[in-house]
């Protein structure tokens, strides 16, 4: 497929998808005729049929509800919620119903639901429309929460979320949409490497960086500057953030000693207090300094104009990284 | 809004017995079939009457009873063929028992034993909903995969006068109705939501909020059982011939409690409980059995022997019901093996295995 941008590598994601399984269905707002606002369906309403690409009425609960209902009946559904901020008003049917069903009933009913999120900032958009919701459901049992980091990733992990008979809410970095890189698009799910599993993306020894999503550019980007300042960072993408992939950042932080986590959520009670209070018990006498986190403040996701101060960017993520260092 | 449910209420048999006609809705049941379902209503109230008494005696920790709901869920579920799939929310026991739900099932949920109980997929009847209306837009999306898979099997779900409120119920009309969705919305109008009278939920009479959703709506005399078979199968039939949703209104009263916890006496008065006494949906078809030689003395006997034995099986197999072993709290959250649930897995037996041998 050779280089080709995020949002049009999880386009062929999906087309693989409904092509291997035709219970495969998709439903969202706009997703079929206009492709999703993102662009990311484009075409799959046109070559699938809208029995199977449905434009659905613009109620996110509806969508996750009926969502639910075709899960029952044998269905393989894989909803889109337009934004982050859009999400909400389908929490209850998520966290009470898609993440709960099969334990209710005693795994005879699977939720083989994926629930695609667009997520995230940087992109000047008006609120309600650059917010991580990721630690809302990482709390919730039952679910499993991924986010792609770059365009290879996103064509495999939508695939591997679709075909895993657990609910996966699949976060897409909406500012790395338009990023472009090699996708291989002769690549097997069966043979690729977990969805849960976390992957170092550059081996390094001074101090590990762990991140997701949007962040690993930004943390890639940031430990390419270090360089100069004589820096050697590992970063670590996590890739998935329920579960957590423990063993890959713990091997990491026993050889280097340090670590910092990065993501745009708001830092209190994120994803980083998680891994920083389990990479604390596991690797104790291996920490040279404490686990360091940034992210996003405790405040409502700004105006767009302020967003870059919100957002963790390259100068503060190595700001930690000194900061960890300097112990 | 009438309080007897006004003339567009459909009746077959009314509340002194006699069978009456309707222009749009009949049944012709066999003397077998009527007598089937008042021994539906009969063990169906049977049931409800020994849960509630196993929870006063602290075997249940809750029950939702049903009681003056009898005719409102044993008509509807006998509309039903099996392939059809049934969506409850908690106090659908009278449609369990139509579904071959073992009322067991139902108590270990109310004794605290399971969260779901029974195989969904089995009896066509999906797990109780406890968050109010969440069912109706799983029923909407069941029926959309019926729709796909082209068989002319049809959906109803259950919910409350209370739940009409609820964003949820509403999107499923909405969602219903656009697709044209092969699905019967089965509203139990008692009437009252724990404390709040139905003029807390609309000005209007339910069933007429489906005109504005874009399909028909009926109110049927939920104390009929006659009457609510006939609409039920109506309504049924019409999704699968592809028309699309109904919504039912079956007009009713909770005669008992909200469930055990709650004390109608803080908000409704006697005399409500002694006019729908009148109405009771078992007594009518007692009385129409009867008065046409349908039954006889040995046949109402007999149901009564039934009950009777129903009971026993009950308060035995209740008091009996084995606690889940503690491990099983780790059962079946994941399809897929999951490393943290596993590891506190783990934990959780070492923690307890540390106590073996010691004294504790």
């Amino acid at each position: 497929m050779a280089v080709t941008t995020m949002a049009k590598a999880l386009n062929a994601g999906l087309r693989k998808a409904l092509e291997r399984d035709d219970k495969v269905l998709l439903m969202g707002e706009d997703i079929g005729k206009l492709g999703g606002v993102f662009r990311v369906t484009d075409g799959l309403q046109k070559d699938f049929g809208e029995a199977r690409v449905i434009d659905s009425p613009l109620a996110e609960s509806g969508i996750m509800g009926t969502a639910v209902g075709l899960a029952m009946a044998g269905y393989r559904p894989v909803v889109e919620i337009q934004f982050d901020g859009f999400v909400y008003p389908a929490f209850d049917q998520i966290v009470s119903q898609i993440a709960k069903h099969r334990a209710r009933s005693g795994g005879r009913t699977p939720m083989p639901v994926t629930i695609r999120l667009p997520f995230g900032g940087g992109i000047g958009a008006v609120e309600h429309h650059s917010e991580s919701p990721e630690a809302y459901f990482a709390h919730t049992a039952g679910l499993r929460v991924v986010s792609p980091s770059n365009p290879m990733d996103a064509y495999v992990m939508i695939q591997q979320a679709i075909a895993c008979d657990d609910p996966v809410v699949f976060l897409e970095p909406k500012r790395r949409y338009w990023d472009k890189a090699d996708v291989d698009d002769t690549v097997d799910i069966s043979s690729a490497p977990s969805l849960f599993g976390a992957r170092v993306v550059r081996p390094g020894t001074s101090a590990t960086v762990a991140c997701y999503g949007p962040m690993v550019r930004t943390c890639l980007e940031a430990a390419l500057a270090g360089e100069a300042d004589g820096l050697d960072l590992e970063v670590i993408d996590l890739r998935s953030v329920s579960p957590l992939d423990i063993p890959t950042v713990a091997a990491s932080v026993r050889k280097t000693g340090r670590l910092v986590i990065v993501h745009e959520a708001s830092v209190f009670l994120g994803v980083g207090a998680e891994l920083a209070a389990r990479i604390t018990e596991e690797c104790f006498y291996s920490l040279e300094a404490p686990v360091l986190r940034v992210g996003g403040y405790h405040t409502p996701y700004p105006p767009s104009r302020l967003e870059e101060e919100y957002l963790p960017d390259l100068d503060r993520v190595l700001d930690a990284v000194d900061r960890a260092l300097a112990y | 809004m009438t309080a007897d449910g006004g003339p567009e209420l459909v009746q077959l048999l009314t509340p002194e017995g006699e069978r009456v006609h309707h222009p749009d809705y009949d049944v012709d049941l066999t003397p077998d079939e009527l007598r089937g379902l008042y021994r539906d209503l009969v063990l169906v109230r049977r049931v409800d009457a020994e849960a509630t008494a196993l929870q006063r005696q602290g075997e249940l920790g809750l029950w939702a009873q049903l009681l003056g709901q009898e005719a409102a869920q044993v008509g509807s579920g006998r509309a039903l063929r099996p392939t059809d799939m049934a969506f409850p929310t908690y106090r659908e026991h009278g449609v369990a028992w139509t579904r071959d739900v073992d009322p067991l099932q139902l108590l270990g949920l109310f004794r605290g034993v399971t969260n779901g109980g029974w195989d969904p997929h089995e009896h066509n009847f999906a797990l109780y909903t406890i968050v109010i209306g969440d069912q109706c837009l799983h029923a909407v999306g069941y029926a959309m995969g019926v729709q796909r898979d082209g068989t002319d099997d049809a959906v109803i779900v259950y919910f409350g006068d209370g739940a009409t409120s609820q964003g949820d119920v509403n999107e499923s009309f909405v969602f219903a109705s656009v697709y044209n969705a092969p699905v019967v919305f089965f509203c139990q109008n008692n009437q009252w939501a724990i404390s709040e009278p139905l003029e807390r939920q609309t000005r209007i009479p339910l069933y007429k909020r489906a005109h504005g959703f874009g399909f028909p709506g009926v109110r049927v005399d939920g104390n009929d059982v006659l009457a609510v078979l006939a609409v039920t199968k109506a309504a049924l039939q019409n999704a699968r011939e592809g028309n699309g949703p109904t919504l039912i209104e079956a007009f009713t009263y909770r005669m008992g409690a909200h469930t055990t916890s709650d004390d109608p006496s803080r908000y409704r008065v006697a005399a409500d409980l002694e006019a729908w006494k009148l109405k009771d949906p078992i007594e009518r078809l007692k009385v129409y059995l009867a008065r046409n030689g349908h039954a006889d003395h040995a046949f109402f006997d007999a149901v009564e022997a039934e009950s009777e034995a129903l009971a026993v099986r009950l308060r035995e197999g209740c008091r009996s019901m084995p606690d889940p072993d503690p491990t099983a709290l780790f059962d079946h959250v994941y399809a897929e093996p999951h490393p943290l649930v596993d590891e506190e897995r783990e934990q959780f037996v070492r923690y307890h295995a540390s106590f073996a041998g010691g004294e504790h």
